[in-house]
């Protein structure tokens, strides 16, 4: 990275360095005072400090949250969550990069007239409130049969990833010379050889881009979550929440933030493994193309 | 294995009605089996346009291209049998130079021993066996170049298009590749189209040259004939440089012709309108006694040669001379031109008169 | 004279469902929702004209107006709280630091993490009595108050701290992805011309973000405008509906008071807010881009 010259001199590095220590404690905090309490007994809460480490590790308030608390009626702690999220999830995020792959490739090299306007029309679909189709998407999954199943959760969530993952793939795509495609085609290769044996090939970068960014988003989700899931599908979201909302009588807060750390873990967990593609989708998305 | 080419009545417009651009204009070549036609002219002049409806990347609005006699318009690139060589090389990033050159062959189906075989052939015809197992991104210009040549002449096909492939290259790679280019097609005699806006390509390297502007084809002829005999100013000044000199006069009495308050010994064809002489720098001469005279403005010595910059009453002229001559600027010079190398234009539309 | 039929048609053909589902998905439920919305629907959706009676009751209601104005100060708050601190630390992590990158990944890591998480935390920090107020007092400051989450003025201002955590880090990320982009040598032509170098940023530097400035802008807004998890997880629209916004108002009214046709009235006017913000970014982006395939 070529240097710019330093903005503030050497005592205003120390300025610096401080604020930014300011900065990271602020981000920190809450990570720590989850983790820290999560580790403790019910009294300790109360008479220790936020932040003070654990007397011991008390492990008994993640056994608690992860199979026996209580969710609302039923008391299987986020285990049951946890795998409706899963297998949520996974397809979920296959089917909606795999198709916003196929989306970009023609969208990028194989334009047809009137391709821009409509792809133009689509990108509304990045921004839009959901809120405005979960009226109408509730009647919908009624009559397919998928209320309440995770079944109409993947289908929902790959309807409203379309518009993000065509775009990636197709600003990606559009780096991809078109003479290379011509090329191929005076070779003789077709459609789907060229994007089997060219255009895939290269797209290492932006498939990873684009499963971290539906993994996180689906799992993270709540909305969609909240709204269109049974009693059998409810994802780890919602779970989460109603673990943490429920009005019983004595608050278990180191629960509560096992529960949350569990539930925050494997976007962690890709966040910290990944964490440059996922960088390169935020900027993705927001700086378009 | 070679085929003619007939390019017949090609018309292409983008958009419609009033706001319709016409890009191609009543393009006729007849192309013979192993000629090696060049399509050159300015960009924009629509000489990609053309090679793209020959190769089946775009269609035409009107016309027919017969390969071998066969109206290919409509047919898919792949069933033409054409190869082709692009401006940006376009290798398959991901492939081995190995893997670039028999694509082709793959997609056809060729069995891999047959193809391999082809492959090592074509390498050691183009001096790059020594690459075949690296990518791409490995190469130099000039290897990437020969991969792409490569590609083509594996496919022993009917016709081979090139598009401007030695643009991207340095001076000396250029002038290296042009020969190249040359000896493989007289080896192989396979019928050619190449497209450039480099005039000492198009001179060098073409059987026949078809000067483009503006969607029409402006003179298509050899280079001789492009070069000694061209059809109009925009021919004229294309090719040969420096530019040809034109000079606005008129007739003046038998035998004369006046321009710029001079009269030249030369005899100007009849004609109704103003005329424009052409001469080509080659083609002035100082002499000491010449009525036209001007003063030296620019010299520029390039070694083999001189150009000088005179100035004149009828404008500014380059006059070509050898390295010997001792001429320096704001010197007087007179200037004289030899009949038998006097171009004749139509001052209004441009046409050659004689 | 055959047309090469097929290979112009399977492009379209792989591109159509998307076009279809997609476009059906977008705009035809928001025509959908539209519909409901001037209907007469409460506990089940039906299809009896009612004209604007739905809207007329939505801006007739105590309720809607608090929500607009969390929205507004949750929105003014979040955003420009975003904006601000990651400007700031973006300009600071320029500053060739040791451990950039690490700093970046700290600064960054809320935004891997779903709004319920966020919500649930600071739900935990923010507790009168066990969190921040707590450790404050046991530093030796016993009347320390901070009450802000069950304080029915304040509590919108917890959804605004706890949301400049979560995005703070994106807005830096971007910045600094721009402030990367700067061109050196416009910097060291300004030098050499004796601007100090305090003078480059305010002159050339951040003027030159402008377009980082304001994609990031209409990113964190709509963003804002759609904030329903933060809210609902942090303080279930509560006390009463006091940290109430829009999104949660249609959710609560669709889906738990049955009222339908009120609740996608609610929906139609986040669509608008969106939409006004939203449609002239896009047009203006698509529009000055050059055409160049």
């Amino acid at each position: 990275m070529t240097a710019k010259p330093s903005l503030f001199p050497s005592f205003g590095r120390l300025m610096v360095y401080g604020v930014l220590a300011l900065a990271t404690a602020f981000f920190l905090l809450p990570l720590c005072a989850m983790l820290v309490t999560s580790f403790k007994g019910a009294e300790e809460i109360r008479s220790s400090a936020l932040l003070a480490l654990p007397r011991g590790l008390d492990g008994s308030a993640w056994s608690t949250a992860w199979q026996s608390a209580c969710t609302g009626v039923d008391c299987n702690g986020l285990r049951p969550f946890f795998w409706n999220s899963v297998a949520m999830a996974v397809p979920a995020v296959l089917i909606s990069t795999v198709w916003g792959a196929l989306n970009g490739y023609v969208l990028s090299l194989w334009k047809f007239r009137g391709s821009d306007a409509l792809f133009g029309l689509l990108l509304f679909g990045v921004f839009m409130p959901f809120q405005v189709v979960l009226l109408p998407m509730s009647q919908v999954l009624g009559w397919l049969g998928l209320s309440s199943s995770i079944g109409g959760l993947v289908l929902v969530h790959c309807l409203a990833g379309l518009a993000g993952t065509t775009l990636f793939f197709r600003n990606y795509y559009a780096a991809i010379p078109q003479e290379l495609v011509n090329a191929a085609r005076m070779d003789g290769a077709g459609f789907w050889q060229i994007f089997w044996r060219i255009v895939l090939p290269l797209s290492t970068p932006i498939v990873m881009v684009a499963l971290i960014w539906q993994f996180t988003n689906i799992w993270n989700d709540f909305l969609f979550g909240v709204v269109f899931s049974g009693t059998e599908s409810k994802p780890i979201t919602v779970g989460l929440n109603n673990l943490a909302n429920t009005s019983s009588s004595v608050k278990a807060y180191n629960v509560d933030m096992a529960a949350a750390i569990i539930a925050g873990l494997p976007t962690m967990v890709v966040y910290v493994l990944a964490g440059k593609f996922f960088v390169r989708g935020l900027t993705a998305g927001a700086v378009k193309g | 294995m070679a085929s003619s080419l007939d390019i017949a009545g090609i018309n292409k417009r983008f958009g419609k009605g009033d706001k319709s651009v016409e890009v191609l204009r009543r393009v006729d070549i007849q192309v013979a089996p192993g000629e090696f036609l060049i399509l050159v002219g300015p960009s924009g002049c629509g000489k990609s346009t053309l090679l793209g409806i020959i190769a089946g990347l775009a269609e035409p609005t009107e016309g027919e291209i017969r390969i071998g006699g066969q109206n290919v318009v409509g047919m898919p690139p792949r069933d033409r049998d054409i190869a082709m060589v692009f401006q940006s090389y376009a290798l398959y990033p991901t492939m081995s130079v190995a893997d670039n050159i028999g694509f082709a062959l793959e997609m056809r189906k060729m069995p891999k021993a047959e193809r391999e075989k082809r492959v090592a052939e074509v390498a050691a015809m183009l001096q790059i066996g020594h690459l075949l197992d690296r990518r791409p991104s490995q190469l130099s210009g000039g290897q990437r170049q020969r991969v792409a040549m490569g590609r083509a002449l594996a496919r022993q096909p009917k016709l081979f298009l090139f598009d401007e492939p030695l643009s991207n290259l340095d001076a000396k790679l250029r002038v290296e590749m042009r020969a190249e280019i040359k000896r493989l097609h007289q080896a192989s005699g396979t019928t050619s189209v190449y497209v450039t806006h480099d005039q000492v390509e198009a001179m060098t390297l073409g059987s026949r040259i078809a000067v483009m502007k503006g969607g029409v084809v402006q003179q298509l002829g050899t280079p001789s004939e492009i070069y000694n005999r061209p059809a109009n100013t925009y021919v004229a000044t294309f090719i040969g440089s420096p530019t040809m000199n034109l000079l606005r006069g008129g007739a003046q009495g038998a035998g004369e012709f006046g321009i710029g308050g001079a009269a030249l010994a030369l005899a100007a064809p009849p004609h109704a309108a103003e005329l424009l002489l052409g001469v080509r720098p080659e083609h002035l001469v100082l002499q000491d006694d010449a009525p036209w005279r001007g003063q030296v403005s620019v010299v520029e010595p390039t070694g083999p040669d001189t150009y000088v910059v005179v100035d004149t009453a009828a404008g500014n002229v380059t006059l070509r001379t050898d390295a010997q001559a001792r001429v320096r600027p704001g010197e007087r010079v007179g200037l004289a031109v030899s009949p038998a190398h006097a171009h004749w234009f139509d001052a209004r539309t441009q046409e050659r008169v004689a | 004279m055959k047309k090469n039929s097929f290979e112009a048609w399977l492009p379209r053909l792989v591109v159509a469902p998307a076009f279809v589902l997609g476009f059906a998905f977008i705009y035809g439920l928001m025509v959908w929702n539209g519909v409901l919305s001037l209907s007469t629907s409460r506990m089940l959706p039906n299809y009896e004209w009612a004209g604007l009676a739905q809207y007329e009751r939505l801006w007739d209601m105590d309720r809607w107006w608090v929500a607009l104005k969390n929205l507004g100060i949750f929105g003014v708050g979040y955003v420009g709280g975003s904006l601000a601190i990651g400007v700031l630390l973006a300009i600071l992590l320029d500053q060739k630091i040791r451990a950039e990158g690490a700093l970046r990944t700290i600064y960054l890591y809320p935004m891997a993490l779903s709004f319920v998480v966020t919500g649930t935390a600071w739900k935990w920090l923010l507790n009168p009595g066990l969190g921040i107020e707590k450790m404050v007092r046991d530093w030796g400051f016993p009347n320390f108050e901070f009450g802000w989450l069950v304080d029915t003025e304040m509590a919108i201002y917890c959804v605004v701290i706890a949301g400049i955590w979560q995005s703070a880090g994106f807005a830096m990320a971007l910045f600094l992805a721009g402030l990367r982009g700067v061109d050196d040598s416009i910097i060291k032509a300004a030098q050499v011309d004796g601007a100090s170098l305090p003078r480059i940023y305010w002159r050339i530097v951040l003027p030159a973000l402008r377009p980082v400035f304001f994609s990031t802008l209409m990113v964190l807004s709509h963003l804002a405008i759609k904030s329903f998890d933060l809210v609902m997880a942090l303080t279930a629209g509560g006390p009463g509906f006091a940290t109430d916004v829009p999104a949660t108002f249609m959710y609560t009214m669709s889906f738990t008071r049955g009222q339908i046709g009120l609740g996608a009235a609610s929906a139609t006017m986040m669509l608008a807010t969106v939409a006004a913000l939203v449609v002239p970014y896009l047009y203006s982006e698509l529009r000055t881009k050059p055409h160049d395939r």
